[in-house]
């Protein structure tokens, strides 16, 4: 047909292409203008503020904003030595100025997370200058503490002089950085983030693991019941659901406290002499919270067994199987996407459960969300909060990619 | 099929024999009533029936996915109907295939080997032989998902076929194909069936499929069998009205007995008109009954001594090589007729049509 059989096709074949692209354009046009509430939506309630999680969490702006002379003359200073007298009063001027805008406390909080003390130390100098008239300050500033003469204080004001810090993130994974740069543990006794990650993800495990265990059961049941009697089941497996999270919690509360329904049944049955301690323990945290997460496991794994004909079963069994090889080498694997997809939703939903430890476990219960919240709502410290829900951000991302790695995307299905 | 060999009911060396079988599934309604049924070695018989005729439920019986409520089943001379389906050694083909979407196809062929101690070489061996008997040789590594539902139905052939089973179960396995596909798996199945000399129990619906493939077919209606029949017989000698509608095309109409003439019944139909067929009328209800292609125009040469009547053609249809007729006849009875092209002209709805039919191509039917 043409001189350049080479070409040709390859030219055809993009026409062909874009034509098909440009034919399809009002289709996909409308179709993304369907979308676009909810993406509009999304953006302002999702993905903005877990892109505001993430600036906060490195976000450093409390001694750029208060001390911005004291600053500038450190520029000059060698790190290793008690700054000179145009520091100090740099620092005066900026604490002075901070003290009449009440903002000497900000800077004082924010220097204690890394200096114990020096949010009081801090507040004691401010109130010093705003009643001292003229300099110099250097000496007053040595006399008043010690620390004013420790390069380290110095070296921290400076260091926190950067836009951003990476101090609230490895906060979160018990690491400081070091005089020097370096990165170092925290203080034994102060190392609890990744004890409580931890504690986190193994009660995420055992959570996944009982739902796992007592539901996939069911969802059996459920796709093998009569119809009248599978309804009222599912009826029974959703309802759950569509009760409040915190009246189920609470109604775990009523049921296993110290004088509660439960202690009643076993001493009534003579199966213990002293009342069992089932609140405010790792099994009553696991217990309620296994419950509360059971649907979500049974849920994706019937909705898969639901498309499973029964002739699987039976071609395998009159190939020569078992019962039981029939169910574990045919059955068993093909409900392997609504396992995953049930056990991963658990997972990542029992890696944020906060109202259920907080009322059901105890102090060694207590999940990442816990913290977090404890540092927004008593601490006030917002970075450190927000690093840790970065990490928990992670964490639950790098399972989700675990899990799509080990068992292929194809592999999960919600429903 | 023509009469080649027609293995005859099974007698004493029947590879299946139902005796006296019942089931139900509520106690109150029997699904299968009372069913004998012999299935010779080798043979291909097949249970025809439209659906909730009791023909599956017979097929899961004699698979072990259900057990009779009453009665029993032996399969080579002894009692199984408490036999598990794995101890039956039975393949067993289904509608649906039920390939086993998480395995290739090699495994799904070799699965029925690893029950029966054949693994390795020998497995291996097995697998390629039984995939090179449904021409699939190059389709080992393949998912069932990737393969057409023709090729599917191989497969699930293969399977049921690789651990050399004396009694091969099949359920409707063709349903789900095209009409060209079906044809050529009927085929296929047949071939494969007499040269490896298994015995085969087909379930269909289908009555060309019957016909087609089997040795033997039993009509299954209302969880009885109507007719136990080679096809030609079953087709030229239906038993009763059921059979005689259910295969094939037949017009079936209400008569009543008036006497014998030269060796036949004459009856007269709901408008008078005489007609004679052979056989003897019974003492209950009565239909004649005479195939379309059997009806001819009248104003053609007849044979001596033809049954004629006369009706108002309704309906002419042009089929390529033949015309299909419809008239209204008998005060109200619509029969069809099969006028070759070669014997046809034109009619026009409305016109009276005279046509007849032999005596012998007529037949009785009770009921």
């Amino acid at each position: 047909m043409t001189a350049t059989p080479g070409i040709s096709p390859d030219i055809g074949r993009i026409r062909t292409f874009v034509a098909v692209r440009r034919a399809a354009r009002p289709a996909r046009r409308a179709a993304f203008s369907l979308a676009l509430p909810l993406v509009g939506f999304l953006l302002a309630a999702f993905v903005a503020p877990i892109l505001y999680l993430l600036v906060t969490a490195v976000d450093n702006p409390e001694t750029r904003s208060v001390l911005p002379q004291t600053l500038t003359a450190l520029e000059g200073w060698d790190g290793s030595s008690t700054p000179e007298e145009p520091v100090f009063a740099a620092l005066a001027a900026d604490l002075r100025a901070a003290q009449e805008s009440s903002t000497a406390a900000l800077v004082g909080k924010r220097l204690n997370y890394e200096i114990a003390g020096m949010r009081s130390k801090v507040l004691a100098a401010a109130r010093m200058v705003a009643a001292m008239e003229a300099g110099p300050y250097r000496d007053t500033f040595l006399e008043k503490d010690g620390l004013w003469a420790a390069p380290e204080t110095w070296s921290v004001i400076r260091r926190n002089g950067a836009e951003l810090t990476p101090f609230y993130l490895l906060a979160a994974v018990d690491l400081k950085q070091s005089a020097t740069g370096g990165l170092e543990s925290v203080a034994p006794d102060q190392a609890i983030f990744l004890a409580v990650l931890g504690r986190t993800l193994l009660v995420a495990g055992m959570v996944t693991a009982f739902t796992l265990i007592l539901g996939y059961p069911v969802a059996w049941v459920l796709t093998i019941a009569p119809k009248g009697v599978a309804a009222v089941m599912l009826l029974m497996v959703l309802l759950p659901l569509w009760t409040s999270l915190l009246v189920r919690t609470t109604a775990w509360v009523v049921l296993l406290q110290s004088d509660g329904v439960i202690n009643a049944i076993l001493m009534g049955l003579h199966l213990t002499s002293e009342k069992v301690q089932l609140i405010f323990t790792r099994i009553g945290t696991v217990t309620a919270m296994t419950h509360i997460q059971l649907p979500f496991t049974i849920l994706p794994i019937w909705s898969v067994m639901r498309s499973i004909p029964a002739t699987q079963l039976r071609a395998a069994r009159s190939l020569g199987a078992g019962p039981v090889s029939a169910f574990w080498r045919i059955y068993a694997p093909q409900t392997l996407p609504g396992v995953v997809a049930g056990c991963l939703m658990t997972f990542i939903l029992s890696l944020g459960y906060y109202i259920t430890p907080a009322l059901v476990g105890g102090p060694q219960d207590q999940m990442v969300s816990n913290f977090i919240s404890t540092y927004i709502n008593r601490d006030l410290n917002w970075g450190l909060a927000a690093a840790l829900g970065v990490v928990l951000l992670v964490v639950t991302m790098a399972i989700y990619g675990l899990f799509l790695r080990l068992v292929g995307a194809d592999k999960i299905r919600l429903g | 099929m023509t009469g080649e060999h027609i293995p005859g009911p099974g007698g004493p060396d029947a590879l299946v024999r139902f005796e006296q079988v019942k089931k139900s599934y509520d106690g109150l309604q029997y699904v299968v009533k009372d069913l004998n049924l012999d299935v010779a070695r080798g043979e291909f018989l097949t249970m025809l029936g439209p659906s909730g005729s009791g023909k599956t439920t017979t097929l899961m019986m004699l698979g072990g996915f259900e057990r009779p409520t009453l009665g029993r089943i032996m399969l080579d001379g002894k009692p199984v109907e408490r036999l598990p389906p794995e101890k039956r050694n039975i393949g067993f083909v289904f509608q649906n295939y039920a390939l086993f979407p998480h395995m290739t196809v090699a495994e799904n062929v070799a699965f029925p080997l690893r029950y029966r101690g054949i693994r390795g070489q020998a497995a291996a061996a097995k697998m390629a032989q039984a995939l090179g008997r449904v021409g699939l040789d190059a389709m080992g590594e393949r998912r069932p998902a990737q393969l057409s539902g023709g090729q599917q139905q191989r497969v699930a052939l293969a399977r049921a076929l690789v651990f050399e089973p004396s009694l091969v179960l099949m359920d409707e396995p063709l349903g789900a194909l095209d009409k060209q596909l079906r044809e050529r798996m009927q085929v296929e199945i047949k071939h494969l069936q007499t040269s490896l000399g298994i015995t085969m129990v087909y379930v269909t619906h289908d009555q060309s499929e019957a016909l087609t493939m089997s040795d033997r077919i039993a009509v299954f209606h209302d969880g009885r069998i109507q007719q136990l029949a080679d096809p030609q017989t079953l087709y030229n000698a239906p038993a009763n009205r059921f059979v005689a509608g259910f295969i094939g095309e037949n017009n079936t109409m209400r008569c009543s007995p008036a006497g014998q003439e030269g060796g036949f019944t004459v009856v007269r139909m709901a408008d008078g008109t005489a007609m004679r067929a052979p056989g003897s009328a019974g003492p209950g209800e009565l239909s004649l009954s005479v195939r379309p292609e059997n009806i001819m125009l009248a104003e053609e040469t007849l044979p001596p001594g033809a049954n004629l009547f006369s009706g108002i053609a309704t309906d002419v249809f042009f089929l390529g090589d033949h015309m299909r007729l419809s008239v209204s006849a008998f005060g109200g009875e619509t029969v069809t007729a099969r006028i070759p092209v070669a014997a046809a002209r034109s009619f026009h709805p409305g016109e009276t049509v005279h046509l007849a039919c032999k005596p012998a191509d007529c037949r009785l039917l009770e009921g």
